[in-house]
Order: structure tokens, then sequence, then C-alpha cells
């Protein structure tokens, strides 16, 4: 199976730290070193079982507070696949670290308290994961064993959350009654809850299949920047070097090249395994193509069929992660998109999203830290784009403060997959 | 049912070439975008492993031209002789400039003062001069081979590491890294530490030398070493690391899993001689690269973090 990126949320005190922990260790994924450092912590603070949470809290003031404050990387595997999981922090005022976390998984993994069932909290993170395109979630039902392993507690926890995911239109959603603290139904199966009978959290996270990858779209390349060596038999050559985003390249293809709106073929195709005929997502390549066009860093070389929006304006939902500054309309900012980078201009700001009802309340002026709005941008430069629920590459961008470069917004194009949000145009 | 840790053997290699592959691509990606949006930067080589496929990867970042950057090497005075003859040896075969900041001359200036640390290792004393390097030169980004599975501290770190003009890390206050976009903005007297190989394990960086065939030095190989044991590791005795009186040295075949001081990384008792034997014992193995073999990072839980925030790597 490939390879499985996982995000991790829940609620300060959920468990989600004693969960991956449990997942770690009874998948050996700890090395007996680092467990014996954390027994020896464990019992200088006298807990009365192997404190879990030691083994994933990286930092000095996450372990002396006892929260997760920023996203961990976690590498792990067992016969049947390959983890990386982004371990990240579920308190609202660290959402833009959860942001960062799950923007790049395949899979949310939900960590809910049974005794205090779905909390604003967890409708949140499932809001972030819908909204960042995440398709597959994973809802762990923790401390089972705090509500005697009934069948009930989960039946009814699982009604109601299945009900708001429908809302979000995840589709593939799965829901586990564990117990992080004692292991059950994390790697090993539980002896307590014979009622439930899909196997453990990991078993699932093995077999899970991803679906459809982004080899199977578009092609899309944004060029990094052209290489030129300028020396000997290479004198004459131009490469254009970038990620395959989406899509397959392949010798001899039609191309299209925006924002120019030129057209050529591929002639040649360097891979990091050298010269190829055909390569696919997420491959690095350097293409070479047959027409004397002017291309550089930011453009985008993609498929002559089915090509990318060119806009100097669009309609975005943005997450707000600046600490000191609002977001508000005339805001003006820089913005990052695929390897293009340019200035905005925040031309309106229709309404922010509650998370908890999914409706867009209109008539606000700012969008503050954490908080996630639709807005209509106006940019410096011509944006080559797809809907981000088409392309997740070509589909996001981030928005850089000015003053102090540092990045305030995670933004995503178009409208998100689930509400309604229409009465903005 | 019950899991056994990742066996190399038994994944299909296609599988595991994929992986390798999607990780090759991926910090190619990065050291690219850092070559389109720095104007200086520079790579740090120390001849370790994880160095040696960083560089690997730059050549072929921008290949078929030439690498457009220099690497910089942070001379402890202390190190493998082994390291340093294959530092040399590279520079010279790819023609690519080399610049060494160099601890033993920081130390006869006076511009930093001795180590206190035990057995005299000269790890925080890299950190300066580093500064010193970065600031000369110049250098807006420096590539760094760490990774996140290394230390739980680097586990915490972002991809582009902001670091401010005392080379300090806060994190606490790390930018958001959404999706792959690189913020490569920085302010003046600011620069950054790139890490392009953050989503390798080491197993990872043993296959890949393997399945690339790249050369390595020697002493990550099996070979006979007079060592000592000190605090449950094996030292090698060197003129900058000597056996006290209560303890004996004793030669044994070993091999080393990191290249870094001589007086702080210690050998793990092998007799793997190839690399195949060598990734076969690492899948195995049940302890950590750093556990088993640096003393530096043993010294406290937090010894990283707080190193990192004077400005280490
Ligand atoms: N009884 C019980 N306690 C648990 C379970 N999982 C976690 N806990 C406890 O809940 C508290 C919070 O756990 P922690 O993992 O630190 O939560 P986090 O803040 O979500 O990372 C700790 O005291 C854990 O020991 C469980 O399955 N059962």
């Amino acid at each position: 199976m490939e390879l499985l990126r996982i995000a991790t949320a829940g609620s300060v005190d959920d468990g989600k730290s004693t969960l991956i922990g449990r997942l770690l260790f009874d998948s050996k994924a700890i090395e007996d070193d680092v467990l014996s450092a954390a027994e020896s912590v464990s019992r200088r603070q006298s807990n009365e079982y192997l404190n879990l949470a030691l083994l994933t809290d990286g930092l000095r003031a996450e372990r002396e507070q006892g929260i997760t404050i920023d996203v961990a990387y976690r590498y792990f595997g067992t016969a049947q696949r390959k983890f990386i999981l982004a371990d990240t922090p579920g308190h609202v005022q660290y959402t833009r670290n959860m942001v960062t976390g799950a923007s790049t998984a395949d899979v949310a993994l939900i960590i809910v308290d049974a005794r205090n069932g779905v909390v604003e909290q967890s409708l949140r993170h499932a809001v972030i994961a819908a909204l960042l395109g995440i398709r597959h979630v994973v809802v762990c039902i923790n401390k089972m064993d705090l509500v005697d392993f009934s069948e009930e507690v989960f039946a009814t926890i699982k009604r109601q959350f299945e009900t708001f995911l429908d809302d979000l239109k995840v589709d593939c959603a799965h829901f586990v009654p564990v117990s992080a603290l004692i292991g059950d139904n994390v790697v090993e199966p539980s002896e307590r809850m014979p009622w439930y009978t899909d196997g453990p959290l990991l078993r699932h996270l093995e077999q899970l299949e991803i679906g459809r990858t982004p080899a199977d779209d578009a092609l899309r390349l944004p060029v990094q920047y052209v290489i030129r060596p300028l020396k000997g038999e290479y004198h004459d050559y131009r490469g254009y070097a970038g990620s395959i985003r989406s899509g397959v390249v392949r010798v001899g293809q039609q191309i299209g090249i925006l924002p120019q709106g030129k057209t050529s073929r591929i002639t040649a195709i360097e891979t990091p395994d050298g010269e190829a005929d055909e390569a696919a997502w997420p491959t690095a390549v350097t293409v070479r193509i047959k027409d004397d066009i002017d291309i550089s860093r930011g453009d985008l070389i993609c498929a002559a069929d089915g090509v990318p929006r060119v806009s100097k304006s669009f309609d975005a939902t943005v997450c707000w992660m600046s600490e000191s500054k609002d977001l508000t309309q005339g805001s003006m900012l820089r913005i990052k998109h695929t390897t293009r980078t340019g200035r905005a201009m925040i031309t309106a700001l229709h309404s922010r999203i509650d998370v908890a009802t999914l409706s867009a309340e209109t008539g606000c002026n700012a969008l503050k830290l954490n908080e996630i709005g639709r807005v209509s941008i106006k940019t410096s430069l011509p944006i080559v784009y797809d809907d981000y629920t088409v392309n997740r590459v070509t589909g996001s961008f981030i928005l850089i403060d000015e003053a102090t470069n540092e990045t305030v917004a995670a933004g995503m194009i178009g409208k998100p997959a689930f509400g309604n949000f229409d009465s903005e145009d | 049912m019950s899991i056994q840790p990742v066996p190399t053997s038994s994944r299909t290699t296609r599988t595991e070439l994929a992986e390798l592959n999607a990780l090759e691509s991926e910090s190619i990606h990065i050291i690219r975008e850092v070559i389109a949006e720095f104007d200086r930067p520079a790579l740090l080589f120390s001849g370790g492993k994880d160095s040696i496929v960083m560089l690997h990867l730059a050549i072929k970042a921008v290949r078929p031209a030439i690498l457009p950057f220099p690497i910089v090497h942070i001379d402890t005075g202390h190190n493998f002789p082994e390291a340093i003859e294959y530092r040399d040896r590279t520079v010279e075969k790819l023609g690519i400039q080399l610049v060494v900041g160099s601890v033993q001359e920081a130390l006869d200036t006076g511009r930093i003062a001795q180590s206190t640390d035990p057995g005299g290792s000269r790890n925080r004393l890299q950190t300066p001069v580093l500064l010193d390097v970065i600031r000369k030169n110049k250098f807006g980004a420096v590539f760094g081979g760490a990774r996140r599975d290394e230390e739980r501290a680097r586990a915490k770190e972002r991809v582009y590491s902001f670091r401010d003009e005392f080379g300090q890390w806060d994190p606490k206050n790390q930018r958001p890294e959404v999706w792959n976009l690189y913020n490569g903005f920085i302010n003046s007297g600011q620069h950054i530490r790139v890490f392009p190989l953050s989503n390798w394990t080491e197993l990872d960086i043993w296959r890949y030398i393997a399945a690339q065939k790249l050369e390595i030095p020697s002493i990550y190989f099996a070979h006979e070493r007079e060592v000592f044991e000190r605090d449950g590791m094996y030292m090698a005795v060197s003129p900058f690391l000597q056996p006290e009186p209560h303890e004996t040295a004793q030669t044994m075949s070993v091999r080393f899993r990191t290249v870094g001081d001589m007086t702080s990384t210690a050998a793990v008792p092998s007799k793997a001689a190839t690399i195949e034997e060598v990734v076969a014992e690492i899948g195995a193995t049940r302890t950590s690269e750093r556990g088993q073999s640096r003393a530096d990072d043993r010294a406290s839980e937090a010894a990283m973090e707080d190193r990192k925030r004077e400005g280490y790597f």
C-alpha cells in the first residue's frame, strides 16, 4: 500500500497524545532508549501508568503544560504500510498549526472523549478537514473504559457525528471505539467490546484505500526555475524545472503554457533517475519544449485539453492566521500561489463561516485570528488556477504580510464542497 | 493480531522505490524553491550520510547545470579523518566551492572560549562559528540535512526554519507552513535554515544510499577499531579522546551510525560490511540513532531544543 499521511486533532485532554503514543508504542515504532527515557520521567512525575504523552510532546513548554502547541511529525511503519502522522494541536488558539499539519493529509483522525460526546472543537476539526479537502475521516471515540465500554454511548456519538459529516459532504467516515490508555482497539482488538467487529484503528489505517490521487488529474507543472547551463555541449540547453503537481507528462505531448496562452510540445523529460519518456505526479522533473517561448518562474505548463483558469480576481475561502492584524476589506498583502508571487488586495469580505452551523454570517467587517471567511481577491499578476475542490495545488495559496513577512492566511480558491454560499454572488 | 517492526525485506521493493522516489522529488522541489527565491544559499556538508544524500539531491535539482552555491563545513578539529578525506575528494571530483568554518581557529584567536562540556565536546562551539560564516558570506539560506525522525525537537521544526540575527530558533513562533507553499520572505538580518530531508527516516537514507549506489566514508561499514566503553556507549580512542584509568580500551568490530565530532559520536558493534548488511541491521535495530551514538543528546531532556534555540542546526 502507498504511504498514508495522517493528521490528528483532538481537544485538550481527549487523549490524543496518549492515543498516538499507544499507536507508536504498540506498533513498536518507539525505540528502547526513547522509551526508557520516557519511563524515567514518568516515574519522576509519579504516574501510575507510563505517560504515553511524553513520547510525543516535543517541546519543553509542551511537556511542562501537558498540551500540544505545534505540529509534530511522526514516522512509523508496519509490514503493510508506511505512515507520516502530523500530530496537531486541538485548541482553537492553535488552529493555524492544525491547518499546517492537515493541509497535506490524506486522512483526518479526530479524537472525541466518550464522556463528552461531540463538542464544538470536534466539529471545528471536521470542518477544517473538509475544507482542506481531506476525504477520509476516522473518528476515534476514546476513553471507552470510562463509559463501561457501552455500545450505546458509541452509537449515539457516532450518529451525531455522522449527520454532521454528511452536511460536510465527507463520504468516507469510519468510527472506532477505543481506550488509548489501556490499548483497546488501537493496535489490538478489544476483548471488552465484542460488539464492535470492524477491527482496531491501526488495521483500518493499514487497509485504507486513498482512492483517486493527483496522478489521475490533468497535468499541472508549475515552473520553479529555468535551467540554462550556458556551457559546452549545453550551450543552447533551456530546461524548465518543476514538480508535476498532478497528472502525467509525456514526450511528444501537446501542452499549454499559461498565462501566456501559448501551446507547444514536450521534447525531453529529465527525472531524478535520468531521461525518461514519461513522468507522473509527484516527480520533480526538468522538461524541454519544441518552441522558443519566453517562460519563467511562476508560469504553468499544463495539459492542452482541460486548461486551468487565468484571472486577476477570484473568490476564495481563507483561514486567517495573524495574531497582530485582522483581515478586512481593502487589506493589501503578498500572495504566493504555486510558484508565482505577487500582490493581492481583499476587495470584499463576504462572510465568516460559523463552524458549528456551517452557515455564512454576513455583515462581518473583519476576520480575526483562526477565523474562516469568504473573500474576493484581486491580484497584481494573473493567477493560473483551478478550484481547490478540483486540484489542491493549483487551488491553494498563502497570503503574506508585507511588513512582517509572516504567513497570515491559507486560502482555497472557489467554494467549499459543503454549505450554501450562493448569497455572495 | 500483533505488529512487527518494519522488516526491510517484506514490503515489495517496488513500493519502497516509489516511497523513495516521492521523498527524493519532495526534497528536490524544496531545494529548487530555495535556489529560485534566495540570493545566496549554501549547503552544510559534514561528510556524514545525510549531507551526502542532500548534496546528491542538490546536484540532481540543477542538472545539467553545476551547483550554483558553495558547500560549508564547520570543522570542529575533532573530525574523523575519513570524513575529511571524503569531503576533500568530493569537492575535487565535483568541482564545487568549499567554505570551511574552523572551530580551532576561532579558539586560537580567542573568538570563542574553550568548551566546558563533558569530554571536551566541541559540539556547542560549532554554533558561533557557523553564525560567523553565515554573516561573513551573507548566506540567506543554509541547507541542513536534519530529519524530523531524529529527535523530538526536530520533529517540530518547519522545512523553512527562520532564524534571527543570533541564529535563534523560536519554536513557539513558527510560521504556518501550509501545503507545499514555502514563504521565503525574510527581514534583513534574518536567514533561514532549510531542511529538505525533513520527511526522511534513517532507514530511508540508508535505502536511498543503497539504491543510488552512493559512496560513503568507510567508517559507516564494520571495521576493527580501538574503543572503550563510557556511559554504555563505545567511544573511539583518538588523539582527542582517551580512556580514563578505570576504562579499558579494546579492539572490536564496529561501525558508525552517524558521523559527528569524534569525542561525541559513539560506535556500534557490528559486522555489517556492505550497504545491504547495514540496511538490514538498521531495519532491525531497537535503539534510536541519537540514543545509540550521540553523547551530546543525552545531556538533558531538552538538549537539542536548547541548542537549537542558540542557533544550532
Ligand atoms: N481512562 C482513560 N483515560 C485516558 C484515556 N486516554 C487518555 N486518558 C487520560 O486523559 C488525560 C489526557 O490525555 P492526553 O493524551 O494528555 O490528552 P491530549 O491533551 O488530548 O493530548 C490523561 O490523564 C490520560 O491519561 C483512556 O482511554 N481512558
